[in-house]
Order: structure tokens, then sequence, then C-alpha cells
């Protein structure tokens, strides 16, 4: 913020070179308020700032904003009053002419906390006419928090002249903060902003109710019910932001989980190795962005266009390579294969560490995923947004494949009955090697994703392995809208348990509860159905 | 049980096992207390805890191949037995303490007058007593296995599925153990340790007794697994491992079995742990981490799954390979290495150092024998290859 204040304030500055040439020097009401500031004295001071602020001078603002940070300094022997700037450059506080030197018997103008208060309040009522709508919007934003008289003026003019819907609305809402606070205010004009600020609805609003003091007895009435209802609505809305939260995590952990599901389901096969694919993924995004920030910097918004195939064929080429080189030998032994795969991703975050160093990695929002917007009361970023579309389209895109495919139908009948499958000359060799790729490959995509929200370092895939076991265990195997339930039920669960018991206590309650979940249905929420007395 | 029917079923291999512990177990305290620093056979009081620890890793290690090797279920939270009993063993390690922690509080451990408690909660209540500390540290980790096990052998949780909900048990506890207000000293754990039935856990007698106490525990823990496997019960394990389906066809509640060997397995780590604390002097929440159990299943693939030698070796052989590999230069190779041994040894040595041992050494004599038995009758002029067969 500072700096920003002060990269306005130099543009200020140098706007007012030039208009100092073409104002006329001469002694009136605002040269008079501006030589008060070197009596010295707080209620000179304040009067100087009432006036100063109100008088509509283009030196106003670069003068309140040099008194809030102590640039203002005054001589108190020539009464002549000098702003510096951050660059070291002066001007006469009175005519705006720049000076050479500030004297050495000119001092900082001195503050109390009531005077900074009455400053905070100046700032806020000159940015309200500012050029940039942000800035004005902030300020609107900052006179409904401090909600002082002396803003009311600056507000009505500012409300006058506003086109901007957002910051008159900003604006409307600061006129009725005031007009609460205001004791000479009539009873209706109160009531009004009552009714004002129960629209606005939020946390802000309902603290300014809470805390308005005495009031007459319908205004209070007005205000309790209207707290009331600003309470029911934002629990409303808190439910809605847990539902959205419990939304995005089911929908990174149903990324992280989807390709677990397709190996565990078709092959049998536990992958510890799983959240490693993911990393390499996010490793993958990663030397794709190095790649273009150094040759092609043009590209960055495409970059992870760029890298989800890329990721796929990486993670995917590698699992095709585990599967033919390591896990066939193992099939039949599931126990065996889980610390087989557990062994290669101890190698493979090792590798990775080699490689990469054990720190995290710099992987960058490109701009359409970056930010967030307002809806209602609660704040959507894009990242999140995006990795819930992203993750449905590729559930719906395997669904697809699955159900569409050649190679869908093969791995289906490979899944109800292997060796049925292979008598009706499905080679399923060929197809545990693609299912497995397959997998990995949903699991590289998945670290595409995940390196938008996630440090991107060689552990990156193990604090997911658990989660997604659990995911593929309680949603059942071999079937993946049991994986989209169980994903988003778990997500969703997480997230309501948090606020409640707190985001450790909560993972461990839904760790327990799969525990416990896992006794009543062995084989998760949707499992096949099979009359084997081995499943 | 008599002593004759422990020593009864005693093989080879055991024998020779048991008589390297019980001469490792006095030979290296007393070389450590009785000879001069510096001597050529004086075994340093580092190299004494060290191989104290690796004993009760050994310990650990054969508790999963009993349920593992013999029962089929493989679980990867054994680590949280484990650590429960080093939990209970530091608990009783830190009232011990008493007032000469760094806030002087008699009652209150550090950490807790850290964190402002402001009287000792009730689940510590008991544990200034030795006697009820190592009570617990049976009690504690053999009732969480038991209603662990009782909910999922019920239910018929088996395989994978049982290894990833073991693993969920011990990451559960690792983030609870993690907690500050969960009483246990949260993230920093338990360590300063003073005294231990009030000799001082830093002295160079106390160490040489605990790797003593810690070789009679694995003399005592393989027993105790022998009988069991050898018994009769031990056969139902065995066909429980090879075919659970048609054991509960024949008749066998099969879960009663797989529950009580669960449970012994469980108090054995819990031991394990115990011992393990005084000797490490620390206890904290990352012997939780489900690695660390998934790393003791290795140790047992390693020496011989099913083999109750084998997992002692293994469970020395590859803690002794990761000291060695850690504490040099080669220490960024150490987890490729540790990565391929997972991958290899199930590729390619199923059985372990032992059990391949084992098969290599019984086929030997097969052929031994078969020779012996073809020569002879070539002596006698008539040749009967079905002889050599039946001598099989």
């Amino acid at each position: 913020m500072p700096a920003n204040l002060s990269a306005r304030l130099c543009s200020l500055l140098l706007s007012l070179f030039l208009i100092a040439f073409a104002l006329p020097a001469f002694a009136g009401p605002f040269e008079d308020a501006v030589a008060k500031f070197a009596n010295d004295d707080y209620s000179d001071t304040e009067e100087a700032i009432g006036v100063v602020a109100s008088s509509g001078n283009t030196l106003a603002f670069p003068i309140i904003s040099a008194l809030q940070d102590g640039r203002l300094m005054a001589d108190p022997d020539s009464k002549k009053v000098y702003v510096t700037g951050a660059d070291g450059k002066s001007i006469d506080a009175a005519t705006g002419q720049a000076v050479a030197s500030v004297p050495d018997s000119a001092s900082a103008v001195r503050l109390n906390n009531r005077l900074r208060r009455s400053v905070d309040a100046a700032i806020g009522s000159l940015t309200l006419q500012s050029p940039d709508i942000g800035a004005r919007l902030q300020a609107a934003q900052s006179v409904f928090k401090s909600h002082e008289e002396t803003s009311l003026e600056a507000v009505d003019g500012a409300l006058a002249k506003e086109t901007n819907r957002s910051v008159k609305a900003a604006l409307g809402d600061a006129r009725a903060a005031i007009l609460l606070f205001k004791p000479d205010a009539t009873e209706v004009e109160k009531l009004e902003a009552v009714a004002t600020i129960k629209a606005r609805g939020d946390q802000e609003a309902m603290a300014l109710l809470t805390g308005m003091g005495d009031q007459p007895a319908s205004v209070t009435k007005a205000a309790a019910s209207a707290i009331g209802s600003i309470q029911s609505s934002l629990a409303v809305w808190s439910m809605v932001q847990n539902a959205w939260y419990g939304l995005s995590l089911g929908s990174v952990l149903l990324l992280a989980a989807i390709g677990l599901a397709i190996t565990f389901g078709v092959m049998g096969v536990i992958n510890m190795a799983h959240g490693e694919m993911v990393m390499i993924g996010a490793y993958t995004t990663f030397v794709v962005q190095e790649v273009i920030r150094t040759r092609y910097p043009g590209l960055f918004d495409y970059s992870l266009l760029i890298a989800v195939p890329l990721a796929f064929l990486v993670a995917g080429a590698l699992g095709v390579v585990i599967e033919r080189s390591i896990i066939r030998f193992l099939y039949g032994r599931p126990l065996e294969t889980l610390l087989a795969t557990w062994g290669l991703s101890l190698v493979l975050q090792q590798a990775v560490r080699t490689m990469f160093g054990p720190t995290n990695r710099e992987v960058g929002n490109p701009s359409w995923m970056s930010g967030a917007f307002e809806l209602g009361q609660i704040t959507i970023t894009y990242n999140r947004l995006w990795i819930l579309v992203f993750t449905l389209a590729v559930f719906v895109i395997l669904l697809a494949m699955l159900r569409y495919t050649a190679l869908g139908l093969e791995m289906r009948a490979v899944t109800q009955n292997r060796r049925m499958a292979a008598s009706m000359g499905i080679a399923t060799s060929r197809v545990d090697a693609l299912t497995f790729g397959l997998g990995s490959g949903i699991a590289g995509i998945a670290g595409v994703a995940l390196s938008q929200i996630d440090n991107v370092s060689p552990n990156l895939g193990q604090s997911y392995i658990i989660d997604s076991f659990m995911v593929v265990v309680f949603g059942g195997v071999g079937n993946l809208w049991g994986t989209l339930v169980g994903a988003f039920t778990l997500g969703i669960a997480n997230k309501f348990l948090e606020p409640v018991a707190g985001a450790v206590l909560g993972k461990i309650a839904i760790l327990v509860l799969i525990i416990l979940f896992i006794q009543k249905r062995p084989r998760g929420l949707f499992a096949l159905k099979g009359r084997a007395v081995e499943a | 049980m008599t002593p004759h029917m422990l020593t009864r079923s005693l093989d080879r291999g055991a024998t020779i096992f048991l008589a390297v512990v019980v001469a490792c177990g006095i030979l290296i305290p007393l070389s450590n207390l009785l000879l001069p620093a510096g001597s050529f056979l004086q075994v340093p009081t580092y190299l004494v805890a060290l191989w104290g620890k690796y004993v009760c890793y050994a310990i650990l290690a054969l508790s999963i191949d009993l349920i593992w090797g013999y029962c089929g279920i493989l679980s990867l939270g054994h680590g949280a037995f484990f650590a429960l009993g080093g939990y209970a063993m530091g608990m009783y390690l830190m009232r011990q303490i008493g007032s000469r922690g760094v806030y002087g509080n008699p009652i209150l451990p550090d950490f807790m007058v850290f964190l402002n408690y402001s009287k000792l909660p009730w689940y510590w209540y008991g544990f200034d007593m030795f006697w009820f500390a190592a009570l617990m540290v049976l009690v504690v980790p053999g009732l969480l296995a038991f209603c662990f096990g009782w909910l999922a052998f019920r239910s018929r949780v088996t395989g994978v599925y049982l290894s990833i909900i073991t693993q969920a048990m011990t990451y559960a506890l690792l983030l609870a153990f993690f907690r500050n207000d969960f009483g246990f000293g949260g993230n920093n754990g338990m360590t300063d340790f003073k005294d231990i039935l009030g000799f001082n856990v830093q002295a160079e007698g106390t160490r040489a007794a605990l790797f003593a106490l810690s070789c009679l525990a694995l003399i005592a823990g393989f027993l105790i697994c022998r009988a069991i496997v050898s018994s009769k019960l031990g056969k139902v394990l065995i066909a429980v491992r090879d075919a659970e389906s048609r054991t509960r066809f024949l008749g066998y509640r099969v879960e009663s079995y797989k529950l009580f060997v669960f449970t012994v397995s469980a108090c054995m780590a819990g031991v394990a742990g115990a011992l393990y604390v005084p000797q490490v002097g620390i206890i904290n929440p990352s012997e939780f981490a489900p690695g660390n159990s998934i790393e003791a299943v290795i140790w047992v693939a390693v020496g011989g799954r099913g083999t109750l030698v084998g997992a002692a070796l293994g469970a020395v052989v590859v803690n002794y390979a990761k000291t060695f590999f850690t504490s040099g230069m080669l220490a960024p190779y150490w987890l490729f290495m540790l990565g391929a041994m997972f991958i290899l040894v199930t590729l390619l040595l199923p059985k372990g150092i032992v059990g391949t041992f084992n098969a290599w050494w019984d086929s030997s004599k097969e052929r031994r024998l078969a020779e012996k038995t073809t020569s002879a009758a070539a002596e006698d002029g008539v040749t009967e290859p079905k002889m050599a067969e039946e001598a099989q």
C-alpha cells in the first residue's frame, strides 16, 4: 500500500509542477489553512485538515497524505509548510512550487490519535473522487468502516457524480453507516440506513449494527431484526462456502485417486508409486514452464495446455515401463506388489530429488488461473474453479473412453472376469500394460493441476497417496462412479468437520470413520457384485 | 509350557540364532564394561546403544513376521504399536525427571509447563510407577490391536484392504500425536530422560543392561513365536494364510485365530518400542509415519518371510546397511538402495535370505541323499530310480 501511495504521489507531484505555473498565487483560505500547520498546535492542525480536505485544491491530497506519512515539514519561524517527496524533492505546500531545500528549522507536523483519525477520514474522502475505480471503491469502503461524520459531505458529493454501479453501492453503504452514527440524523434517515446496511448483509454490516450504541427505539428494533436476518443469511453463506471448499477438495481428491481407481479396479494392483506419478506430472509442468520462460515468454499462458498432454505421455510411458518390468511378474501377489511399488516410489522420489533438488520448485499460475471473483458472500478463486472443471472433464472423458472405445471394452471385460476375457481372445497382458499406462498418465495430468495449488517438491505425491487410497477404498473398487462419489463425499465431509473440530481433528475423524465404514462394507460403497468366495 | 516343549521344536537354524543372541547379550555388555576403553576388543558405548536399537527392531520384525509370514496379515501400521509402547515408556521416563526439568516442576513434564497445563491430564496418572508403565506397554498396543482386529477380521477385511486401513490407522495416530493439545508433547515428543528405575539412562552400565535386556526380550519373543507357529494353532494360522476360505469351511473360526495372533504381535511390537526409547533417548510422532511401518515390513521380506530367524536377521542386516550408508558420503543414494531392495527382494528373492538358503540347503541335502542311494543301488547292481524319490 505505501508503495502504491507514493507512486500515486509521484505522479501527482509531476502534474503539480505544471499546474503551479497555471495557477496564480494569491493568499486565500487555502493558503491560510496551510499556514496553520506551522503553529504546532493540535486544534489548529485539525482545523487546517478540515479546510484543506474540503478545499478542492489539487494540492490537498499530497498535503494530507504527506501529513499522514510524517513528510509534511513546517517551519515555525517563516510559517512556511513544505511537502517532501519520497524521492527527496520538496515543494511549497501553499503554492505547489518546487523548493531547492527545506530549511533546517522545519520539522515534521506532529499528530496524535484523534488527528490521525481525521487524517484517515480526509484521505478517504479525497480519494472518493479519484479517477481510478478501484481507489474509489476502496475509499468508499474505508469510509464505511470509519463512518466519520465529517465525510458525509464528501460522500454526498461523490455519490452525485458517481456512475460506476458497485462504487455507487459502496458509497450508499458508506452514507448509511455515517447517518447511523450521526447523532442529529432524523429517525427516517436512520431507518433507511438500517435497511441499506441490512441489504449489504455481511460480517461488517453486522458489526456495524451491533456496535451502533444509543438509538431511538424504532431504530434499535429495526437493527435487531436486521441483525437476525443477516445472521441467518450469513449462516447459509457459510454453508455454501463449506460446500464449495468441499467440492474443491473433492475435485483434488478425485483427480489424485482416479488413476488409482483404474489400476486397482481393473488389475487389482495396489500402486504405491501412484503419488510419484502425480509428482512427475507436476515436475513436467515445471520443466515446460522453465523452457517457456527462457525461450518463449509469450506462451506462458498456454503452458498448462502444453503440459497436460506432455505429462500424460511422460507419466503414461513410465507406467507402461513399470508394468512391463516389475508389476507383471507379481500378478496374483498383491501384497508383494504393494511392497515393490513402495520401493519404486522411494527410488522415483530420490531420483527427482537428485535431479531437481529437495526444495520446492516454482510453478506459476497463468493469468487465466489467478485471481478470484465474488459470488454473494463467498470468494471463489479461479484456480480452484478451473481444477473442478478440469477434473470433471477428465472424469467424463475417461468414462466415455471406458464405455465407447475398444480398449475400454477390453478393460471392462478384464475387470469383470479375467480368465473369461482371456478365453475370448483378449490379450490380457497388453490390456494390463495399457491400463497401467492410462492410470499413470491420468496421475500425471493430475500433477499438472495440483502444481497450481500445491508446492512442487519431491514429497508432493506422498501427501496424496493415503487420501487417494481412502477415496478408492471408500468408493469401491472397479467403479469410477464410486470414486467420484467417494471423493466428493470425503471432501465435503472434511470441510464441514473442519470448522467444528479443526483441520487435523477433522481429518482424524474422517480416517476413523472410513476405518469403521470398511467394517460395514468391506468392498466400499459401490462394490462389484460377484459370486466368487475370494474377491 | 515346559522348557522341554519349547526346545523340542528347535532346529539347527533356531539353535544357532539363539546361541548368537545369547552370546551377544552376554559378551557385548561385558566387553563394554570390563575391558579398558580404547582396547581393541572393547565395544564402545555408542555401539552398544546402536546395536540395542537393532535388537529392538529385530523384535518388531519378529512381530510382523508372526502375522505376515504365518497368517498372511500384512500390517502397514505396526510402527504404531511400536510407537505406542515407546510412548508408554517415554511417559514413565518423563515422570522420573521430576523437578530436574528446565522448569523444575515436580509433577508436570517440561512441555506441559511450556504449554500452560495447570495439572496432569488423567491419562498420565500412574505412569510414575514402573510396573504400571510396563503393563501399559503391553495393554495399550494390545487393546488397540484387539479392537482394530475385532472390527476388521469379523467383517472379513482382508488382503490389501486390511493393509490400507492399518496404514490409515497409523497415519491418524501420527496426526493426533503431532497435536500439542493431545498431551504427549506434540511434534517434539519426549526427550531429556534422566533415570530408569533409579539408574541414569546415560550411564554405561544402564546401557549395557538395557542391551542385555533387549537380547533377552528378543529370545523370549522368538521362543513365544516359535511356540505359537509350531503348535496346532500355528498349523491353523498357516492354513489361514494359504487358504482362508477353505479353513473357514472346515469349521475353524478364522477371525478368532487372526485376532489372537494380531494382538500378540502388537504386544510384542509394544515391548520392542518400550526397550527402544530409553536406548535412543527420544520418542516423537515421526515413529508413527506410515513409511516406518512399511520399512519394517521390508526387513522381514529381506530376511525371509515365514522364517522367524530371517525376520530378526533381516532387521539387523537392513538397519546395519542403513547406518553404514546414511552416515557416509553415500547418504544421497541410500533411498535408491532401499527402494531397489524392496523391488529386487520381491522380484528375485521372494523367500528372503534365510528362506532361499533353507531351500538351497534342503535341495542339496536331497541331492546328496539321492546320489548316495543311487550309488548304493549301483553297487547292488540294480538301478532303481524310484528309490531316490521315496527317500525324499
